[in-house]
């Protein structure tokens, strides 16, 4: 309970913390930018007045207790949600300028652009190969030569070839847990998204799959933008390179990653990794 | 409270034997009674014969067979597209208020005796094929006629009666399917219908496939509606307006006024559908046991 933390951080270096920030910032193209996003689940409100930017090519990872609403922001950011009936949701989401809640946003391009990975590994029942073109195939490639290519390179993306190359047309519900997870964010990098959202994809795997997929993370953040829920405070620490907080439908503060969880400017976000509740 | 138990444990015992008993006696007596007369008058002249004149003591069912394979496959014709397009509707379009109403109704369908969908098929389909669709068959075919007695009515009312078995079947196997994968393919940018046409029902396809086949082994099976509606002429059927008679109603409409030879030629008949319905069967387990096992 009363641990002491880290916090004392030596003035000059949090000014260049700060100035890093401001740096970066200034320089980043931001993917998400959503304003006053307010969400109901009937009368329940699972998000209040929720204002964040998502960076390309960074990782930006959501954290906060059970039932924060952090899952159900993720969601709306390729518009999941959408399926649950007596949802409302008020506010912006600009993604790349453009509103996507808007009647005219082609929902089919924005599924497109931003992919998901879900919490549990949810491969097709059918073969390797075919979990993988089924995105491609969708959006019209029919090629047999790119396709091929297709399922070759995002197999290289998430370094499972050389395990499976030989095995293509075998089911892919044969595979470990790690192996499905890695072959579903394959399986999502196959129609090229821009953003891919990941939620809690290493909370059903063990400790060895779960280290394959972080690696991976910092690989993909080169060409694709991440947005990852996660349950796993040090996991947050070793991924990402943003930390946005989540409490009761509400950000508390977002930030660089290495400033949360050194210096946080917020006491409940200080509370909150440092283990006092949660 | 030991004794209590074993008698209980006895009596259980005694209702699984005769229940499996009654199917062993059942078995051999219609071989017992069938096979001698298949073997008289050769096993390939009675299965490919192609003249059923029972009071000439000849006995070639093949039209018998040819009319029960038209009645079922038109029902199948009729009713798996329907029943999985109602199963479709029923799991993935329908918000589940309504739906459990629709499937109720459906379900509902089964309870119906047999009986009264043949009386409904003659009074009503048949006339209907005679006075409506006819005309549009003469225009292709000025020669044409039917009494409305056909293949088709049969194959309508049949397709009616084997719906629950597919509809009710079918959703289950489709509402079962995981709703992760209906997620990961919206996610990927597929649509509703690509979704439902390339992931859920093959996900689902076990349990359709099975749906299926149970169906056509009612279709089979089907005596009282078809053999009021089917016109019961022992023929190799031209054209689906042709009457046709089948294994069934052969045997339920012949039985009364059989001579001992003409007797033992039905249950010969009866030998031939119980082997085609006991293949249907193991073909379903096995699909079953081969795809489930793939689709977990």
């Amino acid at each position: 309970m009363e641990q002491t933390v880290k916090l004392a951080m030596p003035e000059r270096s949090q000014e260049q913390a700060a100035r890093k920030a401001a740096e970066e910032k200034a320089g980043m193209e931001k993917k998400f930018d959503i304003k006053k996003l307010n969400l109901f689940y009937g009368a329940f409100q699972a998000l209040i007045d929720v204002d964040m930017e998502i960076y390309a090519n960074r990782v930006t990872a959501l954290i906060g207790p059970s039932g924060c609403g952090k899952s159900t922001f993720l969601r709306t950011l390729n518009r999941m949600n959408d399926l649950i009936e007596g949802i409302r949701i008020e506010g912006s989401i600009q993604f790349d300028g453009q509103e996507i809640y808007d009647r005219s946003y082609d929902l089919i391009t924005l599924r497109k652009k931003v992919g998901m990975v879900f919490q549990k590994p949810n491969p097709f029942p059918k073969s390797i190969y075919e979990n993988i073109v089924y995105g491609p195939r969708i959006h019209g490639e029919k090629d047999k030569t790119k396709l091929d290519a297709i399922v070759e390179r995002t197999l290289k993306e998430v370094a499972l070839w050389d395990e499976v190359k030989d095995r293509l047309d075998r089911s892919a519900t044969g595979l470990s847990g790690g192996q499905q997870q890695r072959l579903c964010i394959a399986r999502c990098l196959a129609v090229e998204p821009e953003v891919v959202l990941m939620d809690e994809p290493t909370s059903a795997l063990d400790p060895v799959a779960t280290s394959k997929i972080e690696g991976l993370l910092e690989q993909l953040s080169e060409k694709y933008t991440i947005v990852i829920v996660t349950h796993n405070m040090q996991q947050a620490g070793r991924v990402s390179d943003y930390t946005s907080f989540f409490l009761s439908g509400k950000v508390i503060e977002t930030d660089l990653t290495e400033k949360i969880f050194s210096n946080p400017s917020n006491k409940k976000t200080e509370d909150y990794i440092t283990g006092r509740f949660g | 409270m030991k004794t209590y138990e074993k008698v209980i444990e006895k009596m259980i015992l005694l209702c699984a034997v005769a229940a499996t008993l009654s199917v062993a006696l059942i078995t051999v007596f219609i071989f017992q009674s069938g096979l001698p007369v298949m073997a008289d008058y050769g096993v390939f002249d009675f299965i490919a014969g192609t003249t059923w004149k029972p009071t000439n003591g000849q006995y070639g069912i093949f039209p018998l067979i040819a009319g029960t394979l038209s009645v079922t496959l038109g029902a199948l014709a009729i009713g798996i597209p329907t029943g999985i397009a109602c199963a479709v509707f029923l799991a993935e379009i329908l918000p589940p208020k309504p739906a459990r109403l629709f499937k109720s109704a459906i379900e509902l369908l089964a309870g119906i005796p047999s009986v009264v969908y043949g009386f409904f098929g003659l009074v009503v389909l048949v006339p209907a094929i005679r006075n409506y669709i006819l005309p549009v068959f003469q225009i292709f075919d000025p020669d044409i006629t039917t009494t409305g007695f056909s293949i088709l009515a049969g194959a309508v009312i049949l397709a009616i009666m084997i719906l629950p078995t597919i509809v009710s079947m079918s959703e289950n196997a489709i509402a079962a399917v995981p709703a992760e994968y209906k997620e990961a393919s919206l996610a990927l940018g597929a649509n509703k219908r690509e979704t439902i046409t390339k992931v859920l029902i093959p996900a689902a396809k076990s349990g359709i496939i099975s749906s299926v086949i149970l169906g056509m082994g009612r279709a089979i099976g089907e005596t009282m509606a078809v053999l009021l509606i089917t016109g019961n002429m022992a023929v190799i059927p031209g054209s689906v307006l042709d009457s046709v008679a089948t294994l069934t109603g052969t045997i339920a409409m012949e039985m009364s006024y059989a001579s001992p030879t003409h007797q033992q030629a039905l249950f010969a008949v009866g030998i031939v559908l119980f082997v085609i319905i006991m293949l249907l069967n193991l073909t379903a387990q096995l699909t079953v046991k081969r795809l489930g096992g793939e689709g977990k």
